[in-house]
């Protein structure tokens, strides 16, 4: 029993089968990715997971309990937080505050009226953000406005600010998709090293073929909102079914 | 101090100097001058600075924050001065609870205002709060006749109950009072050609502004506040934060619609009166002006804002075709009737005219409002002070 179960999840737009009976299963404490073409279903199963489509039928179970109807505040609140394509930060926001909101959402849930205590007085609260700070190499960017980071930064802050909840799960749409080759190492190392230092599932979708295979322990290939396989990287690499659908045109690149 | 850094701890000093010393900063020309014509610091207006200066304070909490751009605030100032004129006319001329339930009863209304309102966001939620704000208009102004007094407006009358109050004297109308203290008690100090008026009533309601100035800036620093400002940062990353801005948003709506109730009851206080204009549109249009003028999202903007454009209502829209002709009278006759045909349509009734170039002029190019402007004049003098020595390209972020 994994801790997310996925089955027989439909998801139709208009006409067209955006996810047709998908079944996965992301053991605890794995690194799994998804791959697949362009327009496979990947991003639709994540918004899937995380509250921001419903599927038309299926169910959707996180370490026990179902997911399905669920706000998206909701579900981060269970332990699912989500990194997406773009890097959504608080782009007004210092680094720092982005850092130290993620924090006062694990500590006082989804909301709390706390408007007279000053922000400077929550030392625990500030402690924790700097620490991941700390932690994520962004400390001497503290003061800075999120916006004004290059990309690379941003993406970082915004793993640290999933990281700093302390997720059971995490979810990575593409990480690091238009990233220099330099960029791309750094954050598959960013990505190691998290997994080695807590328990934590990661689930990724990526195009980059290096990028899965340094990294996953089972890849899922999704076609045409479907799974075709789940395998370890090393079977997935040789299927003859997965090189006809989908390595066969970036055999070179990987 | 008071729990806030040394920075707000000063501005609040300012900002309470300031108002102690508004009847002589206001009045810096001799009774009589022709400049006396400039002179704001006259009880009327000044009440009106503070009074207005509130309403901006609040209405920035959920502006200047949240980014939420509401054009129905005035409703909430109305109905906070009919809840405060009806205690004054039931319960008793003292002012405290008058202004205790104005800013209750603006409270729930804007609860139930936000509460649907909120349920849109950007220019459709603008909407709504403006249908609002309208509706409300119409209904005091003729349906609810019975309870507002329609067209004419309610007011104290001698024959009101007012069961906690002592029968007044025969003829006498009912004054508002805090505990006793009148609240149109003046007096005048005479010092050479110059006048300072010294108005109980201005006084009581400058300490309450500045409460409800701390208080604004207490929740500026708060968790609160960086959670209302990441709302207006970016609400999906919010959401997959954990996080339900609903309620959040909603708390600003409902905290800045008791402050402009408060500024509703406290209007009624100082002038106990009210009539359906109170909450027309461009009221509301007036508090969002007042904040994007002085720099939304500041502290000190809306209360500089306010009062520019309430001193400019007030003395602006004083000058009249002979005040002109006095100005240009030490001109050639042509000329000064030319001075006096350019000028004229920018005073007097056209006082919004001027405010209107002014209020394009800063959005242009002052888009952080007054606030901006004045950092830009301090990085100025800083920086020639600072020439002679070596110059460092450090660059602090904008408050
Ligand atoms: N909200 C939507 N409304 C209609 N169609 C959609 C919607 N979202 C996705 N689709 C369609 O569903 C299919 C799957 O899209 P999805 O974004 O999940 O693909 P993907 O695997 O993430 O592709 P990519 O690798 O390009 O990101 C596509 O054909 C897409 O056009
Ligand atoms: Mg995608």
């Amino acid at each position: 029993m994994g801790i997310l179960e996925v089955k027989n999840v439909n998801k139709r737009f208009g006409g067209l089968q955006a996810l047709g009976n998908v079944n996965l299963s992301i053991a605890e404490n794995s690194v799994h990715a998804i791959i697949g073409p362009n327009g496979a279903g990947k991003s639709t199963l994540l918004n899937v997971l995380v509250g921001k489509l419903i599927p038309d039928t299926g169910s959707v179970m996180f370490d026990g309990q179902s997911v399905l109807g669920r706000k998206p505040y909701e579900i981060n609140q269970m332990g699912i937080s989500r990194v997406f394509q773009t890097p959504e930060i608080f782009g007004d926001l210092s680094v720092q505050e982005n850092m130290m909101i993620p924090c006062f959402a694990k500590r006082d849930g989804s909301f709390m009226m706390n408007g007279y205590a000053s922000v400077e007085s929550q030392r625990d609260m500030l402690d924790k953000a700097e620490e991941m700070l700390v932690e994520m190499k962004l400390a001497d960017k503290r003061h800075m406005h999120a916006a004004a980071m290059s990309r690379g930064d941003k993406r970082r802050l915004e793993i640290a600010m999933c990281l700093a909840q302390d997720p059971r799960l995490l979810l990575l749409d593409e990480p690091t998709a238009g990233m220099a080759r330099a960029d791309t190492n750094n954050t598959i190392d960013l990505l190691k090293q998290i997994k080695e230092e807590r328990d934590i599932t990661i689930a990724i979708i990526e195009h980059d073929m290096h990028v899965v295979f340094s990294l996953a322990e089972r890849i899922t290939v999704l076609a045409q909102g479907t799974p075709l396989v789940e395998d370890t990287p090393d079977n997935i690499k040789g299927h003859p079914k997965v090189r006809e659908a989908y390595l066969g045109e970036s055999q070179d690149a990987a | 101090m008071l729990g806030l850094s040394k920075k707000d701890a000063g501005l609040l000093l300012i900002v309470g100097l300031l108002c102690l010393f508004a009847p002589f900063i206001l009045n810096p020309f001799p009774e009589g001058s022709a400049m006396a014509q400039f002179n704001g610091g006259y009880p009327d207006l000044m009440q009106r600075l503070v009074i207005f200066g509130i309403f901006a304070i609040g209405f920035n909490i959920l502006f200047g924050l949240t980014g939420y751009l509401s054009f129905g605030h005035a409703a909430f100032l109305g109905v906070g001065s009919y809840a405060a004129i009806w205690m004054m006319k039931l319960l008793t001329m003292n002012i405290v609870p008058a202004i205790m339930i104005s800013v209750l009863v603006a409270g729930l209304f804007s609860l139930l205002v936000g509460w649907i309102s909120l349920r849109r966001s950007g220019i459709y939620f603008s909407i709504l709060t403006l249908a609002f704000a309208q509706m409300s208009y119409a209904l005091a102004y003729s349906v609810l006749t019975p309870i507002t007094g329609g067209e004419t407006g309610l007011q104290p009358k001698y024959t009101d109950p007012r069961i906690l109050d002592s029968a007044l004297p025969a003829g006498q109308s009912p004054r508002a009072n805090l505990f006793g203290l009148d609240m149109k008690a003046t007096s005048q100090l005479e010092i050479g050609d110059w006048v300072f008026t010294f108005n109980a009533g201005y006084y009581i309601a400058a300490i309450i502004m500045l409460i409800a100035f701390y208080l604004s800036m207490r929740i500026f620093r708060s968790p609160l506040g960086m959670m209302l400002r990441a709302v207006k940062s970016n609400q999906q990353r919010m959401n997959y934060t954990g996080l339900n801005s609903k309620p959040y948003t909603l708390a600003a709506f409902v905290i800045s619609g008791m402050y402009a109730g408060l500024a509703g009851g406290l209007l009624v206080a100082m002038d106990t009166q009210v009539g359906a204009e109170r909450m027309f549109w461009t009221a509301s249009g007036e508090v969002v002006l007042m904040t994007i003028l002085g720099g939304a999202g500041t502290l000190i903007g809306p209360i500089l804002g306010a009062g520019f454009i309430k001193y400019m209502e007030n003395i602006v829209s004083k000058i009249n075709e002979s005040v002109l002709e006095q100005w240009f009278a030490f001109m050639p006759d042509w000329m000064g009737d030319f001075m006096v045909s350019i000028v004229y349509p920018f005073v007097g009734k056209g006082w919004n005219l001027t405010l209107g170039l002014l209020f394009m002029l800063v959005v242009i190019f002052l888009p952080g409002g007054l606030v901006e402007g004045g950092q830009r004049i301090g990085k100025l003098f800083r920086r020639k002070k600072s020439e002679p020595e070596t110059p460092d390209g450090k660059t602090t972020p904008a408050e």
